[in-house]
């Protein structure tokens, strides 16, 4: 049982749940209807690449692996907060959050 | 053969001179007065002929005329003189050059002369004739533009030039047909003038294009000396190419089978008739087979064809000609006939003949046409023989000018018909039997000729006036002035050839450039009896024109009526137009609307025109539902997008390897 | 004793995921991605990432999604509606999905030389990771903190004009639509 339960996770398997959960930030920014919804499915997606990068970081002991995911996570933070003042100016003139009643370039 | 000698005759200027009369009085001539273009008008053709005259002397009288006309060789005893000059390289493609060249030679001379000189005659005559008319400059510009091309033609030096020359004559034939435009038969005349003559050129050109293929060269006298030079040139090639020019001619001079443009260019005004369907125009046939005649002395089979066609043609139209009732018509039937004669010389090597008679011809024929234009001006625009009559007394010089050529197309001597014509038909009995039969033909021709042309003359001046409204009256001496030169020149125009047979010193004159005639068999005395059997034919046709239309007028319908068949034929001309309209038009028109007009342009442009539209159309309807301004399937194309990314790098099946794939698969460890 | 930590976290990553696609309500949506992001915190400490799994907690769960949760409790959306749209996301958005998903599993599940994790293995220090992110990598470090700054610019931009208040975040309700005055 020990022996069971000391026995190491082969990194394929981190590298299998990554582009699980890219593909349902996929899946999730295709199917969702709510604005804010496809977003998250967008931060979903890149959650899951920035596990990929920690991955291969342990693989090679590159540090520069997570310092990628470090720039990645910072951009994300901007991107969520322009994105959000955006879906609220949207939200101001459509008075809706349905992303299929959005579909004018002009405001 | 060149003759280098110091100074130029300005060649040159024999077509310019009447192209700056065209251009003067075609751009214009609505704005000068009345006068001016008369002047510039009658100036070029006056220029051109003196220009003509100072050439001719300078280089080949230079001892004189009469002292040339007795045979003696011209400037230098042993060569044929002729004068080249060349006004730069036109065409100069590896081993194909062509010039613009001008040939001064005793033939051309000939062809300038009555060109010019007669041309001249007639454009003194349209001043009168053409008084009223609006269109009075613009057919003066049109007289001078087609004198232009009928000079390069004349004076070509190699076939493409004398192309330009022979193209040219037919468009000024075209506008000139068709002047009074808004007349629909003279339209669709000028139409059928110039495409028959086009069917014509199909000819000439491949002729050339043979002429190119076999001999590398154009020019006149460089092809006589490859010919010359290799006994092996005969039959095959040559006959071919013979064959091609003559289709040429025939469409040109209005022989069988491309003649039927002829009598419908009668539409046009009665000078143009006399200078282009009579003097000059139609005689470029015949005078591009004498300038080529090389050629068919080396092809026996093409020489007897172009004696077939010319005998046969005589023959035909003759026939055609005795039951026609437009004076105009009549006319016309017997240039085709006359040229027939023409075309007859040619075939049996009597080129000078031939040449002797187109000068002759171009004397009496003009001297017709324009006497009948006389009596057309006279009597208001009447053309129907049936309507003259008796206009004898009330027009006594267009009577007696048309005397005059009435008796010289009919060979009696000593008027001019009967030297030109006699020379022919001596040449063409001695050329075997074949030459024996179109010496008949010959011979019934000229007794028909004799007989239509009496006819023409009794119905149009003898008897009773038949036009009571109208009243006659005698043409201005504007138009009297060329017809009494005519006819001088058509009574003496015959002796210059000093001897009472055959041609004498004008075939001396013509022999360096056409050859000799072919030599007399039988001597003088057989000659004389042909001669007056010629003779005593054409006193026969005379005598029964008088006793059908001379005395009483029962007698012609009496014979219409005892043979209405032939009667019918004749006077629908063999329903020759109506046999061409059958085989020829129907047929065209057909492809063309069908096949042409509905199948390739309805149905295979205009379907690639309409499939090209509808592609564009489509597709971009296609990509418009694309372009939804719906989230969701902008996510699911990028989606898909990013899968075929992914795809491509990964499969193993792209071509394309980057080297992010190699990267890729190194990573992975394969 | 690692393979038991992965297997819980990783399947707490997977149900928060999943729930996030199945909740109708944004905000539940919301709270299974703060799920989701700090099982992620987790398995960045088992791979050794200690100062990454710090910021995830931090930066990803602390902020952003807080950031996420406030503006759906401001714009008060609620549950999802059926709208129509095209259909075009079932007919070629799902077989990208897949394809993306079936080719990255198979490259991964077919590659070889993949090492693997255990416990206390391989740890990156904070040390060792300040020591790149200050020397070599300053200059992105600093582009990054540009870029923030101009973020923050931006987002204060568009949210503040509004139909005349100037002072705060005007939210209209349903029936008043108006154009955005730029």
């Amino acid at each position: 049982m020990s022996s069971f339960l000391s026995q190491e996770v082969p990194l394929s398997w981190y590298l299998l749940l990554s582009a699980l959960l890219f593909t349902l930030g996929v899946v999730g920014f295709l199917i969702k209807r709510n604005l804010i919804t496809v977003f998250m499915s967008i931060e979903l997606m890149l959650n899951g690449v920035n596990l990929s990068f920690v991955t291969f970081a342990h693989q090679w002991h590159a540090v520069k692996g997570q310092i990628f995911v470090f720039f990645v996570m910072m951009v994300a933070a901007a991107e969520a907060a322009v994105g959000l003042a955006i879906i609220i100016a949207v939200f101001r003139a459509r008075a809706t959050l349905a992303v299929d009643r959005i579909d004018l370039m002009k405001l | 053969m060149t003759e280098i000698m110091n100074g130029s005759l300005h060649l040159w200027l024999i077509p310019v001179l009447p192209l700056a009369g065209f251009l003067i009085n075609g751009l214009l001539g609505k704005r000068l007065p009345k006068f001016l273009v008369t002047a510039v008008a009658l100036l070029a053709p006056l220029a051109a002929f003196a220009v003509v005259l100072i050439a001719a002397a300078s280089t080949f009288f230079p001892q004189g005329f009469v002292r040339a006309m007795q045979g003696y060789d011209i400037c230098c005893p042993d060569r044929a003189p002729s004068w080249t000059e060349t006004f730069g390289t036109w065409i100069n493609i590896g081993a194909l050059h062509i010039d613009f060249a001008f040939v001064l030679d005793q033939l051309s001379l000939v062809m300038l002369l009555v060109v010019t000189g007669v041309g001249f005659l007639i454009h003194i005559y349209s001043v009168g004739y053409m008084k009223e008319d609006p269109g009075y400059a613009r057919y003066f510009a049109y007289l001078n533009l087609f004198l232009f091309f009928m000079t390069t033609l004349v004076l070509a030096g190699n076939a493409l030039v004398m192309f330009i020359g022979w193209e040219g004559v037919g468009l000024a034939s075209y506008l000139l047909i068709g002047f009074w435009f808004s007349k629909a038969s003279a339209v669709e005349a000028g139409k059928k003038a110039f495409i028959v003559n086009r069917i014509g050129d199909v000819g000439f050109l491949i002729g050339m294009f043979l002429l190119l293929a076999n001999f590398g060269t154009l020019t006149f006298t460089e092809i006589a000396t490859k010919l010359g030079q290799d006994p092996g040139w005969t039959g095959g090639v040559v006959t071919v190419i013979a064959l091609c020019l003559l289709l040429g001619a025939t469409g040109k001079s209005a022989q069988l089978p491309l003649y039927i443009w002829l009598p419908d260019a009668m539409e046009g005004p009665t000078p143009v008739s006399a200078l282009i369907h009579a003097a000059t125009m139609v005689t470029a046939g015949v005078y591009m087979i004498a300038r080529t005649h090389v050629l068919f002395d080396h092809s026996p089979f093409a020489l007897s064809t172009v004696a077939i066609v010319g005998a046969v043609t005589a023959l035909f139209a003759a026939t055609i000609a005795l039951v026609q009732t437009d004076i105009k018509r009549v006319l016309a039937y017997s240039t085709i006939s006359q040229l027939g004669y023409m075309f007859l010389g040619c075939g049996v090597a009597a080129y000078s003949a031939a040449i002797f008679h187109l000068m002759t011809h171009a004397f009496f024929k003009a001297l017709l046409f324009l006497a009948a234009g006389s009596v057309i001006h006279g009597l208001g625009g009447e053309q129907d023989m049936r309507k003259m009559g008796g206009l004898r007394k009330k027009m006594p010089v267009t009577f007696w000018t048309m005397t005059v050529a009435v008796i010289a197309i009919s060979g009696i001597p000593p008027f001019a018909g009967f030297f030109s014509k006699d020379a022919i038909l001596y040449a063409a009995f001695q050329q075997g039997s074949l030459g024996k039969v179109l010496y008949f033909v010959g011979l019934i021709t000229a007794a028909l000729t004799a007989f239509y042309m009496s006819r023409l003359w009794y119905l149009t001046f003898t008897g009773e006036t038949r036009s009571p409204d109208a009243h006659p009256h005698e043409s201005p001496w504007s138009m009297l002035g060329p017809l009494v030169i005519l006819a001088l020149l058509s009574i003496g125009g015959g002796w210059i050839s000093g001897a009472w047979t055959g041609v004498g010193n004008f075939g001396a004159f013509l022999g360096p450039v056409l050859g000799q005639t072919a030599t007399e068999s039988g001597g003088v005395p057989f000659e004389i009896i042909l001669s007056v059997v010629a003779v005593i034919v054409a006193v026969l046709g005379w005598f029964v024109a008088e006793w059908l239309y001379g005395q009483k007028s029962e007698h012609p319908a009496q014979l219409a009526a005892a043979l209405p068949a032939p009667y019918k034929l004749l006077a629908n001309k063999y329903y020759v137009d109506e046999f061409y309209g059958a085989t020829v038009i129907k047929p065209l028109m057909a492809i063309s609307t069908y096949l042409l007009g509905w199948f390739v342009d309805k149905a295979i442009l205009g379907g690639a025109a309409w499939l090209l539209g509808g592609i564009a159309t489509f597709s971009g309807a296609l990509l418009q539902r694309w372009q939804s301004g719906n989230l969701r399937s902008y996510a699911a194309w990028l989606a898909a997008g990013a899968a075929a990314v992914l795809l491509f790098f990964v499969l193993p099946w792209s071509n394309v390897w980057p080297a992010s794939f190699d990267f890729i698969w190194k990573v992975v460890g394969h | 004793m690692h393979l038991i930590i992965f297997f819980v976290f990783a399947g707490f990553c997977l149900a928060g995921a999943v729930n996030l696609l199945l909740q109708s309500h944004p905000i539940n949506s919301a709270l299974s991605l703060i799920v989701v992001m700090t099982s992620l915190a987790v398995l960045y400490l088992l791979l050794g990432a200690e100062f990454l799994a710090a910021a995830q907690v931090i930066v990803y769960a602390g902020a952003i999604m807080v950031l996420f949760t406030f503006v759906v409790m401001l714009l008060n959306a609620g549950r999802e509606e059926r709208t129509m749209g095209s259909r075009t996301w079932r007919a070629v958005g799902f077989p990208g999905a897949a394809v993306i998903l079936g080719v990255l599993a198979t490259t991964i599940l077919r590659t070889q030389g993949l090492g693997t994790a255990g416990m206390s293995q391989g740890i990156t220090s904070t040390e060792d990771l300040s020591k790149v992110l200050f020397t070599e990598l300053l200059l992105p470090f600093e582009v990054t903190s540009v870029l923030i700054l101009i973020a923050i610019l931006g987002a204060v931009a568009l949210a503040r004009h509004g139909s005349g208040d100037p002072h705060g975040i005007d939210v209209p309700n349903g029936n008043r639509e108006r154009t955005a005055a730029k």
